[in-house]
């Protein structure tokens, strides 16, 4: 019984890593590789999650539903409704300095929450979407299937745009863009394609985790959930590296789910509010991690040059 | 006319409080070089220091100011040497980052020790003034006042004290300050302490306007940055300018689009002067 439980528990947890992960791979495309500063990843996150919701589940007077399409065809809509409005927000901000581009995708992601919230016709207000069903009548166990081979093959994907020339330039715009700029590429470009990429990848990560919880609400994309534990992901992780990326998910959930147990020690007299004892703790582990080691768990490795042997 | 005039009045209160907040966080921007994300955390932990001050000693809200404003301060002062400090000279996104997390800490923090429910400083109604057909309520006027006063003082601040000075020099350039001897260190410290007791004073007038809430201040961050940006980044007085345009803005935009929307308002106006005139009003120095 304690085995079977603690199993169901396992299941459910790496089904959470693994959607963390994707996003992590993400914003490891945008920050790790074009150091593009994207902290707006909730809002990609949802608008993934809610696109899946609608057009996968049955009619309702409450929401713009009744599409009834099957789970494939809901994540590649968020795929696709998420493009043209990363290609938007990246065409506004492609140009701006790191600083301009961190307010404005915060702004986006909590504009894009307020819309959700507003918009009751879309979404269903503040009472979310509930029903979104998972593919093939799985449970846990066989969605895990789904999510693994998801997170494989988005890892392969960002893995050959790393190695390739693609991913060259954008790492040449981040260590230098004016040398970058001199050797006759187009930066702003170059960002906007990256942007857009990572953006997608984000919004399947949203779509995948509609069909794991079954449930959307907007309280699900406040900043803290939805971008900021992929920050600590990927930077404990070690950004550029995607490896890193992944590893840090795996990691920092273990971390957020086990300050869940020491919240659960510690007398509630003390701390007031467990659910926030949590994220100050995660909190001052961002900052050690900060402070102490910069360059993550995996630092990034310069991916070998074409013709070059490694010795 | 009567609702323009009167949504003009709540948006000049909004935009002294946002010009408060927009204030310290163009300093800080100016002299360290990053957008401080947990400047709206800081407003509202200013804002329950005050409180605790109200309840503890039974003062009135104004007599608490000064001292939330010191707390608030030193604490911004005490994060600056903790954590801030310590990664200055690795890369500005890393300071990004970890302000990010302040303001997360800072947040939780509010909700472990003061939890997480609405509280207000004075139970009760307060009796609005009606001039003709339009109300204001006596605690409106106060913080325009004190708004105006802890702005003139900062005025002073920069153009009659050495520090003050010096605090403008390395805003407009940072390698010409440094050479000539200004001391970085105390400089920085100097305008932690000022956008600090700035976003304290900012906190407890929007928690005398409304109610105090954890996330009272993470919600007015966006239009800070908005206010930063339309005045330039690195100028006081622009961010000023700039508080007071987006207040009215926003208060005005609910004529036409649903209150909820607010702050979208705010973040649009950023979006195009991030287009057509990124350095802001008054020239910025970022």
């Amino acid at each position: 019984m304690e085995l079977a439980g603690l199993g169901a528990y396992a299941l459910f947890f790496l089904n959470l890593v693994g959607i963390y992960a994707i996003m992590a791979l993400g914003l490891n495309m945008q920050w790790g590789m074009t150091g593009q500063f994207n902290i707006g990843i909730a809002g990609f996150f949802a608008v993934g999650a809610y696109t899946t919701a609608i057009l996968t589940t049955g009619p309702s007077d409450n929401w713009l539903g009744g599409f009834n399409l099957p789970f494939l065809a809901g994540l590649v809509g968020s795929v696709l409704v998420c493009l043209p409005i990363a290609w938007a927000v990246g065409r506004i901000t492609a140009r701006l300095r790191t600083d301009y581009l961190a307010i404005a995708t915060i702004g986006i992601a909590e504009i894009i929450r307020l819309f959700f919230l507003n918009e009751g016709w879309l979404s269903n207000g503040t009472r979310g979407i509930p029903g979104i069903q998972k593919p093939f009548g799985v449970g846990n166990g066989g969605y895990l299937l789904v999510v693994a081979a998801f997170v494989g093959l988005t890892w392969l994907a960002v893995e050959i745009a790393r190695r390739s020339p693609w991913g060259r330039v954008l790492r040449a715009i981040r260590d230098n863009e004016p040398a970058t700029a001199a050797a006759g590429k187009d930066i702003a470009r170059f960002r906007l394609q990256a942007f857009v990429v990572g953006s997608c990848i984000m919004s399947l990560g949203g779509g995948l985790y509609a069909h794991f919880v079954g449930f959307v609400s907007p309280e699900a994309f406040r900043p803290l959930y939805g971008t900021f534990l992929v920050w600590v992901m990927l930077i404990a992780g070690g950004s550029g590296n995607n490896l890193g990326a992944m590893l840090g998910a795996l990691v920092v959930w273990l971390i957020w789910s086990s300050t869940e147990m020491l919240a659960g020690l510690v007398p509630t007299a003390l701390i007031g509010s467990e659910s926030a004892f949590r994220v100050f703790l995660i909190g001052i582990l961002l900052q050690i991690i900060l402070v102490s080691r910069p360059q993550g768990l995996l630092p990034e490795k310069r991916p070998p040059m074409p013709g070059e042997h490694r010795r | 006319m009567i609702e323009f005039i009167q949504l003009l009045i709540n948006g000049i209160l909004l935009g002294s409080i946002l010009a408060l907040g927009a204030v310290g966080a163009t300093m800080i921007f100016g002299v360290l070089r990053f957008a401080h994300f947990a400047h709206g955390d800081l407003m509202a932990i200013g804002a329950y220091f005050a409180l605790t001050v109200v309840t503890v000693f039974n003062l009135p809200v104004l007599a608490a100011l000064p001292v939330a404003m010191l707390l608030t301060a030193g604490l911004a002062v005490g994060i600056d040497q903790v954590v801030y400090r310590r990664i200055r000279r690795v890369q500005p996104v890393i300071l990004l980052i970890a302000s990010f997390a302040t303001a997360l800490v800072l947040r939780s923090f509010i909700q472990m020790v003061w939890g997480s429910s609405n509280e207000v400083y004075e139970t009760g109604i307060q009796l609005p003034w009606r001039i003709g057909p339009l109300t204001l309520k006596p605690d409106h006027l106060l913080i325009f006042v004190a708004a105006t006063v802890l702005v003139i003082g900062v005025h002073l601040f920069l153009t009659r004290t050495k520090m003050g000075k010096a605090m403008r020099a390395m805003s407009d350039n940072m390698n010409l300050a440094l050479v000539t001897g200004i001391p970085a260190d105390r400089v920085i410290m100097w305008t932690w302490a000022i956008g600090g007791a700035l976003a304290a004073a900012a906190g407890v007038f929007l928690g005398m306007d409304t109610r105090l809430h954890p996330v009272m201040g993470w919600t007015l961050l966006l239009p800070i940055f908005a206010a930063t940006i339309l005045g330039g980044i690195g100028r006081p007085y622009g961010a000023i300018l700039g508080g007071l345009v987006i207040g009215c803005a926003m208060e005005l935009s609910t004529l036409i689009i649903p209150g909820s929307y607010k702050p979208a308002v705010a973040f649009a106006i950023m979006v195009v002067t991030l287009i057509f005139r990124p350095q802001g009003i008054i020239k910025g120095s970022v």
